[in-house]
């Protein structure tokens, strides 16, 4: 017998439905700067040729379909066709509502869904839920991990800046969740709502509109980018600028090369032609989660993938120097945060000195006693 | 005191040659030699880029070295400290094994998921095996039938049949396996998982976990204990592992596998070399860029050496 080994393990196939919902977002902020159209999927599909080159010695086989459209309402009837009552296995890619409705529908018949693509709060607080798994980090994640550095820099006093989306003023107030957890004061808070076209006036507009007593980082919550990059070297005082811009928190970044990054980072350039973005990361998470689950369990049966998922069992190598596990308390994947610039990374977080009974990854975005929601999914 | 130096003189001059530890600098690309008696550095050479895996041939003519980023295994002439030429090794060598017979080279691709058999002495690629994603560790069986690789993301030890260059069977380990040594005899193999902080040791015959050690180092995070380089005295009594960002090396009882003790070394302690038939153990410490030399009798750490920036691989040849 030349493989014994697939004598004792019985081939599956692993099919997962990829959900995407394409953004019809309207402002065009930088004519120039275009969003790949592949964002997301392209990471997933990279973790499917990983998956399978592991898949192979054990006769697994993922595959991965898509469903994409851009109205909620097409996204879920193709949906409801497409699981015809059965359990599946679902990555997503879609707004916080839409993302409920998708948990309502396949939740029901016993799917699991990891979210690769959407950083809201409240899914991992009050709308966390069994069978939904997050791999892109939290708002909470992402601002708790740059004020952590910024305590470690003694840069207490910031003035924030947000602009009118809903996203931007939920990364606001996520910005203010973490200044009250670690112990900054935000001296100033003010809302951008100019209509010029910043490309001509921004050196005139951006020292005026930062004019304060004092403060030590100027904290940007612009995920529309509408007028965040004009900030950076342009304030009232010459502090830094931190945030959806500046230094920025990433789930990853393609600045990154420590702990062997530097093959994933290669192999994705490789097959796309281009960086690997933090949604392509959290969807390459999703699908080795996945696939790590099937390898231990021998399992394509996505509540059995789910439940060892959440269990102390999981752990991922996934680049970032350390075994990352999901919170079995909202789903969430802990992680470690790097801090980048546009050419480089400043730090990591969790910073050091940041202590938690259990670990320090959970210093990071919702802990226990916050999230209010019934993970068991049997 | 003038006696003790000509004794020590007389009896440097009476061995025919005193033994010298290769140390691999990835980002100097370099190698440092140390002197292993007065544990002094003696020379430093320029080799290709970002030298990695280094083992001499069983003859003690020749340096083996994975140059990472320039595509090749250099062969050095350890006569004369240079290299000869270069063996075709595939992209992005890291980690090779020499087989018994001295000639057989079998080499980890980390980038391109093979496995590539060379012959070191037509210096042509006899096979390439297909392994899992980021093929890491390369060892050889004492009897020469059996190579195993590990491969980092796919979370196995491969087994590959040296008769026919065919993989044969997988082991799961737990993740990011970096390094495999097999026992003496070879009738065990001992893995280390970097991320899952772990070291499995697996029977040869049955391929079989046997044992799985874990590692608890008071006031060290688990999640920093990153065990990477084993390396296990021929007359059974122990096993070293080196930690990684903890910056310990951890010495195990290789009967019981009790853990023992562990010793502080140098920051992100990556891999191991026996000198002085066994009595010393040096490691590599990437982070702080040296290498800590353990007294393998009294299990203490004696001295650090300072070599070149990021010290990856160490081989002493006697």
């Amino acid at each position: 017998m030349l493989w014994p080994a697939l004598a004792r393990s019985e081939a599956l196939n692993i099919d997962i439905i990829y959900v995407q919902q394409s953004s019809n977002d309207s402002a065009q902020p930088l004519l120039l700067k275009k969003t790949p159209v592949n964002v997301t999927l392209a990471g997933a599909e990279l973790a499917i040729k990983d998956s399978n080159t592991t898949g192979r010695f054990l006769q697994h086989h993922y595959k991965l379909s898509g469903i994409v459209a851009d109205n909620e309402q097409q996204l879920v009837s193709e949906l409801t066709a497409r699981l015809n009552g059965q359990p599946a296995i679902l990555l997503t890619d879609v707004s916080a509502t839409t993302l409920k409705v998708v948990a309502d529908l396949a939740l029901s018949n016993g799917s699991v869904i990891i979210n690769a693509g959407n950083a809201d709060n409240s899914l991992r607080l009050s709308q966390c839920r069994g069978g939904l798994l997050h791999t892109l980090a939290s708002r909470a994640m992402l601002t708790d991990a740059l004020a952590q550095f910024f305590m470690a820099r003694r840069w207490r006093e910031w003035f924030l800046i947000s602009g009118e989306s809903a996203e931007d003023k939920a990364f606001a107030a996520s910005v203010e969740r973490s200044a009250k957890r670690f112990g900054a004061k935000i001296v100033e808070r003010k809302e951008w709502s100019f209509d010029t076209d910043l490309r001509r006036s921004a050196q005139r507009e951006v020292p005026l509109f930062t004019q304060g007593d004092d403060y030590d980082v100027v904290l940007v919550a612009d995920e529309s980018d509408l007028f965040g990059n004009y900030v950076p070297n342009n304030t009232w005082l010459p502090r830094p600028v931190a945030g959806t811009h500046g230094l920025t928190p990433k789930t990853w970044h393609w600045v990154l090369e420590q702990w062997g990054a530097t093959q994933l980072q290669n192999r994705f350039y490789e097959q796309f032609g281009r960086e690997m973005l933090d949604k392509d990361y959290a969807a390459w998470l999703a699908v080795r989660s996945i696939s790590e689950a099937v390898t231990r369990t021998a399992s394509n049966n996505p509540k059995v993938l789910y439940n060892y998922l959440i269990s102390s069992n999981f752990e991922l190598a996934a680049f970032k120097g350390r075994k990352l596990s999901f919170r079995p308390w909202n789903g969430q994947l802990r992680q470690p945060i790097p801090l980048v610039h546009p050419q480089g990374l400043t730090s990591l977080s969790p910073q050091e000195g940041y202590l938690h009974p259990s670990t320090d990854l959970d210093t990071l975005g919702f802990d226990k006693p916050e999230a209010r929601c019934d993970m068991a999914y049997e | 005191m003038r006696v003790w130096v000509l004794l020590a003189g007389l009896l440097t001059a009476l061995a025919s040659h005193a033994e010298v530890a290769y140390v691999s600098n990835e980002k100097s690309d370099t190698l440092t030699l140390i002197d292993m008696d007065s544990l002094k550095v003696i020379d430093t050479i320029d080799v290709g880029m970002r030298p990695r895996g280094i083992i001499f041939s069983h003859d003690y003519k020749y340096l083996y070295i994975c140059a990472s980023e320039s595509d090749a295994v250099q062969v050095m002439d350890l006569a004369t400290h240079q290299i000869i030429h270069n063996l075709p090794s595939g992209e992005d060598p890291e980690q090779f094994a020499l087989h018994p017979n001295n000639r057989h080279l079998y080499i980890a691709n980390e980038d391109s998921a093979v496995v590539t058999v060379v012959d070191t002495v037509d210096r042509s690629v006899i096979a390439q095996i297909d392994v899992g994603i980021e093929p890491e560790g390369m060892a050889v069986s004492p009897d020469g039938k059996w190579v195993i690789n590990t491969s980092e993301t796919t979370n196995m030890l491969h087994w590959i049949d040296t008769q026919t260059h065919e993989l044969v069977d997988n082991t799961l380990v737990d993740q990011r396996p970096r390094h495999v040594e097999f026992s003496k005899s070879g009738d065990k193999v001992w893995a280390s998982a970097e991320i899952g902080g772990t070291v499995d040791i697996i029977d040869t015959v049955s391929r079989q976990l046997l044992k799985k050690i874990s590692f608890k180092i008071p006031g060290v995070h688990r999640d920093k204990i990153q065990p990477v380089g084993i390396k296990l005295t021929d007359d059974g009594k122990y096993a070293f592992v080196a930690l990684g960002p903890a910056n310990h090396v951890a010495v195990i009882d290789a009967n019981t596998y009790e853990v023992l003790d562990y010793l502080l070394v140098g920051r992100r302690v990556w891999q191991l070399a026996f000198a002085k038939e066994q009595s010393l153990l040096l490691t590599t410490n990437g982070v702080s860029g040296d290498v800590s030399v353990i007294d393998v009798d009294d299990l203490k750490v004696i001295k650090t050496v300072k070599v070149g920036r990021y010290p990856w691989g160490v081989v002493v040849k006697p």
